[in-house]
């Protein structure tokens, strides 16, 4: 199982306005294997979230390719706030991917049905999103992704909209969620403890233009695969330290 | 002072709190009745005393005999029916001519910006002016009359809907994209489930400029209606004709606008 599930080459991209054009993404690659828990770190505006969205297929990029060498994947893809629909219960707002890609089907939505139990929120299927608490709703927002199968989630700081405490929590949920499901992960985060306790591997990306800084394995060792219990391994530090390093030598 | 257990409390605020609330709705609505009692009466006094002409100014009495009249001659449900029939059907095709405009103004950006200008001049243009036209292409009869209904609330109706389509989160659009939908799923699922206030509020605006777009094309192409009745009595100078289709035409206008208020506040309590 050498072949990566996801293949980054020399990936260019540019924003273009009239006074000029902007180079974000410079001559970017790199190989995601299935079952990995991949961190993009790098300061705010580096063109993270532009790289995600190229992965997941809604932009082109202008050099440069993504392949899938394992063929093509069912791509699940969590965005910044949960975007729950005010006008549709929870149920509904879950098994609206479902309904997008004609997939309704009693399998499926037992499978959704399932899901909020697993995580809590079956109790809560016929509320509004307004009534859940932020935590709750991102976990609903994790659900809609999951009900479509995906094999790799692309996961756009899915948690800078939450507070400290409750972020601290639902990403720990999260990554228990993902894990046991073994699915293959793309975090995209500028939050440096939060990359080290979620990640097999973290992938620092420079100021724009942005290009691959540094690759790093992160090894912990732990009890318990808690992303809680990983700010407490002995390594974290000497990561932190590591990685704060390299973004920092950056701004010199 | 007699001491009160801090149990009992807060359940006299309460109480207090409703029973000032209670009063303050009384108060409005006294004083609404008391407004408009107070206008009458002292319309009716100026009349009678010679204070005012009723020749030119009518009196309530004189509006009710003229009333009672039209209810007893049917004239009264016969030119008020054409004019709320004329109004609903010009109000329903500017919300159907509109919100279909506004939607292919959504899926074709390029179409919308080529076009803005010309809604743009659409919309500044008095309408009335366009009657005459509309006679000489259509007749005088109720085709007339409901085209420069439309004319008048239609414009205004597409900018406003389509701008309200423009203003919705498109992060939520993207989120459809991200699950695999097209354009048509983003329209249909986020689009227009959060465009329905914008809508409501569009239609509340819009049914009042249907009526004024029916009354002018009434003044200058009909043979029935209140527009016409008004038209008619300044006319012949029977002003207590004129003044009682005014009032008549006050409570439409009054109607209509609360029934599409009741359809509002029915979708609110929904979500």
């Amino acid at each position: 199982m050498d072949e990566p599930i996801l293949e980054l080459k020399d990936i260019c991209y540019s924003y273009h306005s009239l006074k000029g054009e902007t180079p974000a993404l410079s001559h970017i690659s790199f190989r995601v294997k299935k079952g990995e828990f991949l961190v993009i770190a790098g300061p705010s505006g580096c063109g993270k979230s532009t790289l995600l969205s190229m992965i997941a297929g809604l932009l082109a990029p202008e050099e440069g390719e993504i392949l899938f060498p394992q063929g093509k994947p069912q791509l699940g893809y969590m965005l910044q706030h949960d975007h729950l629909f005010e006008w549709r219960s929870i149920y509904q707002n879950v098994i609206l991917g479902l309904e997008i890609n004609r997939q309704m089907t009693q399998a499926k939505l037992e499978q959704a049905t399932r899901l909020l139990k697993d995580y809590g929120l079956y109790r809560f299927k016929d509320k509004k999103p307004s009534e859940l608490s932020g935590g709750m709703k991102q976990r609903a927002a994790l659900i809609r992704t999951l009900v479509l199968e995906p094999d790799i989630l692309l996961l756009d700081e899915p948690f800078s909209a939450l507070d400290y405490q409750t972020r601290l929590s639902v990403s720990s949920d999260i990554c228990k969620i993902i894990r046991s499901t073994g699915k293959t992960a793309v975090l995209i985060t500028h939050d440096l403890s939060e990359a080290i306790s979620l990640a097999d591997r973290i992938i620092v990306l420079s100021r724009r233009p942005a290009n691959v800084r540094c690759d790093m394995p992160i090894r912990l060792t732990l009890a318990d695969d808690s992303p809680l219990a990983a700010r407490n391994a002995p390594e974290f530090a000497g990561y932190f330290n590591q990685l704060w390093k390299e973004i920092s030598d950056e701004k010199h | 002072m007699k001491s009160i257990s801090p149990g009992i409390q807060p359940q006299n605020h309460q109480e207090k709190y409703e029973r000032t609330l209670v009063r303050h709705r009384r108060m409005v609505r006294w004083s609404r009745c008391l407004i408009l009692l107070s206008f009458l009466a002292l319309w009716e006094l100026a009349a009678r005393t010679g204070y005012i002409d009723s020749f030119f100014f009518s009196s309530p009495s004189q509006v009710i005999l003229c009333f009672a009249g039209m209810v007893k001659d049917l004239s009264f449900f016969l030119n008020t029916g054409i004019t709320l029939l004329e109004t609903i059907i010009s109000f329903l095709l500017v919300l159907l001519i509109g919100l279909l405009s506004a939607t292919l103004l959504w899926y074709s950006e390029k179409c919308s910006e080529i076009l803005e200008p010309y809604l743009v001049v659409l919309n500044s243009l008095p309408k009335s002016a366009l009657a005459p036209l509309f006679i000489v292409w259509l007749g005088t009869g109720i085709n007339t009359i409901i085209v420069a209904g439309i004319s008048v609330a239609l414009f205004g109706s597409i900018i406003n809907l389509y701008t309200g389509f423009r203003q919705v989160d498109s992060e939520k659009i993207r989120l459809i994209y991200t699950l695999g939908g097209n354009k048509r799923d983003a329209f249909l699922r986020v689009v227009l489930p959060a465009s329905v206030p914008t809508i409501l509020s569009n239609m509340k605006v819009n049914i009042g400029l249907a009526l004024v777009g029916v009354i002018i094309g009434e003044f200058l192409a009909a043979r029935r209606g209140l527009g016409y009745l008004i038209i008619y009595g300044s006319q012949v100078f029977q002003l207590h004709l004129v003044i009682t289709s005014i009032l008549i035409l006050c409570l439409i206008a009054m109607g209509l606008y609360r029934l599409i208020q009741a359809l509002e506040s029915y979708y609110l309590r929904l979500y």
